[in-house]
């Protein structure tokens, strides 16, 4: 099985949080590998450990043991500054609650992924592009206070796309959003992996989203229950 | 992220905080004023302390009877034998000219009017050794010293007190203790006055003052002020009039029964006591500025627990440590640069206050505000923000992406 085809190879990863003198283990050995371009939904129940899994896949986090390939660099052993690099160059993260910064313009907080990038030149014109793309060419200079939830995760889309990511990791993105809204970002989503063959990992509960997947990945207590 | 960007961050986020970013510099501003304004005073006093030194006349020694470090049985007096010994170009070839002088505190009236000055008995040579000039009139003669003459001369200070003004005083009487005594001149303000004030004496004759005013033996003599030929010669007139007087007081080896100050003594003395003065108080003021840090370093930590998700999202989109590390480092420092920008400006606003209220209340002095002392106050106030901006800088550069994200 070669490495360089997978966009995720996870081999056995398990991740335990000490809390105190109680161990919890949020992972228990999953091993799932996702090809490139691939449209994938993770699904479970609460605590099952959608949100530990993701962010080792997002390189936010390390695993406690196991081994992760990410676009075929094995990314388990990277130290802070290393993962800090992965994740600017080939993660887009989404997130339930937007995150975006509150004080900024749209255009800023697009921007802010190019600013650690070192990339100075075109961050303007590469934002705009970006904001075009998710259909908010007149709401660039907006405080994300001034736009509706739908459209501040517009801007949180854009910002994921505009460092051209080989993985965009979605976190429940439809979570605090109304179902039409919620439509109109998954249909986002679904069209970034079609135009540019951005491989998508959604985690939702939702089964109106985990049909339009190609695949679901389920998990349950932390281990894999179905590929 | 380059130092542009982290400046233009900075400002933005001060910007969105501004009560909170004003309160913290204040702190700063108020210390670095502080530092400010003591070192300048404290330049001022020294400049004006040796300034006044300085002005009491040139190369000259002071003698006083006694020795100030160990007890010497069978102390003498100095005497009028003493001083003419001094004078002696074959004993004293150094010397130039030696002036005796008595002295001690006194009441003058005039009309309803009294002042209390110093008094100085001193002979003509006083005129050539001390810097005194006559606004009008002449200065004590000898045939004043040797008829005893009841006669004065009044400083400014007893002048403006007694009479309002200082001209045409000449020949007026005035009661010295009492007494009556004539005016024969006024003499001209030294000015500086904070190193007992020159310009608060009257002088009269030594002789008189003896016998009539200050009750000393015959030829005693309280302190003589002796003037060398030059700079270079302090040293060897200095070793001259040793000499005479060990040989004429016959005293031990080792054993001086009087005192010799030079100018150069008391120069350094007066210099060293107000720069431990300076240092004391520009000591004081910069626990103030270590106060205004410690605001730096709290509003800093509020500030980084705040922003926790921030930080958290930061580092999710590519942000290293260093990169945290410079955002916080570059807010407090760009604090305390503002605060100390503020503070030197306002130090120098104070530091200039205080010297036209020391003017008008009749001490004139220039507190003066040094190159050094705002060199000092920027780098000591930056790198007071630096030093307690690494704490709460450090903290967030460390927070773990997962768990800043989670934060609530
Ligand atoms: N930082 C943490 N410290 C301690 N326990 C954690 C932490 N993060 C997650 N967990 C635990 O790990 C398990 C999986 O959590 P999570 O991945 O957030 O689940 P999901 O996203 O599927 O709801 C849960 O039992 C949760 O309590
Ligand atoms: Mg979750």
């Amino acid at each position: 099985m070669s490495k360089k085809g997978k966009a995720i190879v996870a081999k056995d990863l398990t991740k335990v949080y000490q809390m105190g003198e109680v161990q919890v283990h949020a992972l228990c050995g999953v091993s799932i590998e996702i090809k490139h371009g691939e449209v994938v939904a993770i699904m479970g129940p609460s605590g099952s450990g959608k949100s530990t899994l993701m962010n080792i896949i997002g390189c936010l986090d390390r695993p406690t043991s196991g081994e992760y390939y990410l676009d075929g660099e094995l990314v388990s052993g990277m130290n802070d500054d290393q993962l800090a690099l992965v994740r600017n160059r080939k993660v887009g993260f989404v997130f339930q609650n937007f995150n975006l910064l509150s004080r900024s313009s749209a255009l800023l907080n697009v921007e802010l992924p190019l600013r650690y990038a070192g990339q100075r030149e075109r961050q303007r014109e590469r934002a705009v592009v970006a904001l075009e793309a998710v259909g908010l060419a007149d709401r660039m200079d907006h405080k994300p206070m001034e736009l509706s939830g739908g459209q501040q995760q517009r801007v949180a889309l854009a910002r994921a796309i505009i460092n051209d990511p080989a993985i965009i990791l979605a976190d429940e993105p439809t979570g605090n959003l109304d179902s039409k809204s919620g439509k109109e970002i998954l249909s986002l989503l679904l069209d970034m992996n079609k135009k540019k063959g951005t491989t998508l990992i959604i985690v939702t509960h939702d089964p109106g989203i985990a049909e339009e997947t190609e695949r679901v990945i389920r998990l349950y207590d932390g281990q894999v229950v179905d590929s | 992220m380059d130092i542009v960007l982290a400046l233009k961050e900075a400002l933005e986020s001060l910007n969105a905080n501004k009560m909170r970013a004003g309160l913290t510099i204040l702190g700063i501003v108020i210390g670095v004023a502080a530092v400010i304004a003591m070192l300048a005073v404290g330049a001022g006093a020294q400049d004006t302390i040796l300034g006044s030194i300085s002005g009491i006349g040139t190369n000259l020694l002071f003698v006083f009877q006694g020795n100030t470090q160990e007890d010497v049985r069978n102390e003498q007096p100095l005497t009028m034998n003493d001083v003419n010994a001094m004078s002696d170009v074959f004993q004293a070839p150094h010397v130039q000219s030696v002036a005796p002088m008595v002295y001690g505190n006194t009441t003058v009236t005039y009309g309803g009017e009294t002042a209390s000055p110093e008094i100085y008995g001193v002979t003509s040579e006083f005129a050539v050794v001390s810097n005194y000039n006559m606004i009008e009139g002449s200065f004590i003669s000898d045939e004043n010293v040797n008829g005893r003459a009841s006669v004065v001369l009044l400083g400014p200070d007893v002048a403006d007190k007694l009479f309002g003004r200082r001209t045409l005083i000449t020949g007026e009487t005035v009661r010295v203790d009492g007494q009556p005594f004539r005016v024969i001149g006024i003499l001209e303000s030294k000015g500086g006055g904070s190193f007992g004030s020159q310009d608060n004496v009257i002088i009269v004759p030594i002789t008189t003052a003896r016998v009539r005013l200050l009750d000393r033996d015959r030829d005693q003599v309280d302190l003589v002020y002796v003037q060398a030929m030059d700079a270079e010669s302090v040293p060897a007139a200095s070793e001259e009039v040793a000499q005479i007087l060990r040989s004429r007081h016959r005293t031990e080896v080792g054993l001086d029964d009087f005192t010799i100050y030079t100018q150069e003594d008391i120069l350094s003395v007066a210099g060293t006591i107000t720069s431990v003065l300076t240092i004391f108080l520009g000591g004081i003021a910069a626990i103030s500025l270590l106060v205004g840090g410690i605001g730096i370093m709290n509003i800093m930590l509020v500030s980084v627990t705040e922003r926790t998700r921030e930080i958290g999202l930061r580092k999710a989109l590519g942000a290293r440590k260093a990169d945290i590390l410079l955002q916080f480092l570059t807010e407090s420092s760009l604090l305390s640069l503002f605060g100390g920008l503020i503070g030197i400006i306002v130090g120098w606003l104070i530091a200039m206050a205080i010297g036209k209220i020391a003017t008008a209340s009749g001490t004139p002095f220039n507190p003066s505000v040094g190159i050094n002392a705002i060199l000092l106050a920027t780098i000591f106030s930056t790198a007071v923000g630096l030093f307690f901006g690494i704490y709460p800088a450090n903290r967030a550069a460390n927070l773990e992406p997962v768990e800043a994200l989670r934060y609530e």
